[in-house]
């Protein structure tokens, strides 16, 4: 196995996703299947070739430092599960 | 046990650019809340960010002015955490391919020069800000300062002591400023400074376990901060504990370091290049286009004042460690023509003034030109120095030029022969014992003469003509 149900427990919690026994299983081995697969591109021989972060062969795209209308807090606040006067209300984080 | 102190730095700065790093609204501080913000910096769905060419060109400054490589090619990558002041659950930020790498940053002290090793410069986006609510379990979110461009500036573990510390962020802070790239501002975060600090038994070559010190927001707080940890943590090894590899807060009010505990497990940052951002290139023609566009920098400037002017390095020191400051010197030399005196009055009388308002030299009453023209006037012995010294504290009470005060208080220095011939006369009369010393060889009685002249003319009599005078007429 090239993953272990507590690794994909990790990865869950990570991403704050909950998920329960049985999907747990299910994803351990579809995770598994996906990286067995990535082992064997790896059977490639890939000396000399740059790696790539990107699949478009664009770079330097750039903005010009100019300030444009934000779009204000009413609006910014409007799809908040919670808010309150001008700011955005959560549960208290401290740390 | 001796122990040697291992100390590295992460300093992060707000860049001054007008807009955010990857969309177009403002970064000026103190707007109200949640209003600089946009779809771009609040993490909704389907936004694609666009890097501010700015802030490439500003990073750009930064690693040249500290000696670094520029890569030729570098991207962006994804931190992932959970954090309310974070609306994506990322922060954008660099990570294999960093902007630059391999710098350095000169230490002088006292004419020994050290290098600390920066070990690379990288572009990011900060995060907002927090109010936490004192009687509800409630947090309040401020999204403005969400996409505010940051340099992050990582050293080497190169320094070994919390002064040498504190002397290489001043330094750091001493450059951002000359390039007008960062206001520097530590109270208000536009400059903030993360501290490793470890210690080991001298001569051990292994760092010890290191400790990550956060929250401290002046130079002074910084030095404070490592000098408790180096302390706990020597106690500890001394009597038989073991350091724990954690983050640590600063309490100023206390000062100590609290554990920060929590989000132990929240370091696993899952970084990824970031497939909304294009790799950035920065060719040859790129960076000698910025590198020609650097101002001086203060070090480079202190050596000059010592060469050109020929004042201490400690003077130059003082006086280039803020840019506004050096341009206000070298105007006043400039006119005066006296380096050094225009030296010693900027630091002494000038400075004195602006610390006790807590002004700064772009805010001084006395124009470059005034204390110019000041010291002019007492070269020509216009006025005495004793005179300059009230002169020069109306001239910062008022805004007025020197000739203007001299003429409104009679402070006309006694020039006149005749009058001060008159004046030696009668004290040589009055002092008869004290003139025998002096034939007989006291020469330090002079000094009493001269004080008698001062006292009978109100300080108004030009020294220079006093003790010519003097010297003359005591000689029988």
């Amino acid at each position: 196995m090239k993953i272990s149900s507590r690794e994909v427990e990790y990865v869950a919690h990570l991403a704050r996703l909950e998920v329960t026994e049985k999907e747990t299983e299910k994803f351990t081995a579809q995770l598994n299947d996906i990286l067995l697969y990535i082992d064997k591109l790896n059977e490639l021989d890939t000396k000399g070739v740059e790696p790539m972060s990107h699949a478009i062969a664009v770079t330097n795209a750039f903005r010009e430092d100019k300030i444009l209308d934000s779009i204000g807090t009413q609006q910014s606040l409007s799809n908040a599960p919670d808010a309150r006067g001008e700011f955005f209300r959560v549960p208290k984080v401290i740390d | 046990m001796d122990f040697e102190t291992v100390i590295g730095l992460e300093v992060h700065a707000q860049m001054l650019t007008d807009t955010k790093i990857f969309c177009n609204c403002s970064t000026k501080f103190g707007g109200s809340p949640n209003s600089h913000t946009c779809p771009v910096c609040l993490g909704m769905p389907g936004v694609l960010p666009v890097l501010n060419k700015k802030v490439v060109e500003y990073a750009m400054k930064m690693a040249l002015a500290t000696n670094c490589i520029i890569n030729k090619s570098c991207e962006f990558a994804r931190k992932n955490y959970f954090y309310p002041d974070l609306p994506k659950g990322y922060q954008i930020s660099q990570y294999a391919y960093p902007l630059a790498e391999y710098g350095y940053v000169l230490l002088d002290t006292n004419g020994t020069q050290r290098k600390i090793g920066i070990t690379r410069i990288h572009m990011e986006e900060d995060a907002g800000k927090l109010l936490h609510d004192e009687h509800n379990p409630v947090s309040y979110v401020d999204l403005n300062r969400t996409g505010v461009p940051l340099i992050e500036i990582v050293s080497e573990p190169d320094m070994r002591s919390p002064e040498e510390a504190a002397d290489y962020l001043k330094r750091l802070h001493e450059i951002l400023v000359y390039l007008e790239i960062c206001d520097g501002n530590m109270e208000e975060g536009s400059f903030r400074c993360d501290a490793n600090v470890s210690i080991r038994p001298r001569g051990q070559k292994e760092y010890g376990t290191r400790t990550e010190l956060k929250n401290m927001n002046s130079f002074r707080n910084v030095q404070r901060a490592l000098e408790y940890e180096i302390k706990r943590q020597q106690y500890l090894v001394e009597n038989g504990g073991t350091i724990v590899q954690e983050t640590r807060l600063w309490d100023d009010a206390q000062g100590v370091t609290n554990s920060m505990r929590s989000k132990e497990e929240a370091h696993d940052y899952r970084y990824f290049p970031d497939p909304d951002l294009v790799p950035i290139l920065v060719d040859e023609v790129w960076v000698e286009k910025v590198r020609e566009n650097l101002p001086e920098l203060p070090l480079a400037k202190r050596e000059r004042f010592v060469k050109e002017y020929q004042i201490p390095a400690y003077d130059a020191g003082v006086l280039t460690a803020d840019k506004a400051l050096a341009n206000y010197y070298e105007e006043v030399v400039k006119l005066s023509l006296k380096p050094k005196v225009a030296s010693n009055w900027i630091m002494g009388d000038v400075m004195r003034f602006l610390n006790e308002d807590k002004l700064d030299i772009r805010r001084c009453p006395i124009k470059a030109e005034s204390l110019a023209d000041m010291i002019r006037l007492i070269e020509e012995g216009a006025i005495s120095g004793k005179m300059a010294k009230e002169v020069v504290e109306d001239m910062y009470k008022t805004g007025k030029s020197p000739q203007d005060i001299i003429k409104e208080k009679g402070l006309v220095q006694i020039t006149d022969e005749g009058e001060l011939i008159k004046t030696i006369t009668s004290i040589i009369e009055a002092n008869q014992a004290q003139v025998a010393e002096y034939r007989g060889g006291k020469e330090k009685v002079f000094g009493f003469f001269v004080g008698q002249v001062m006292k009978a003319t109100k300080g108004k009599a030009n020294p220079q003509l006093v003790n010519e005078l003097l010297k003359k007429m005591l000689a029988g």
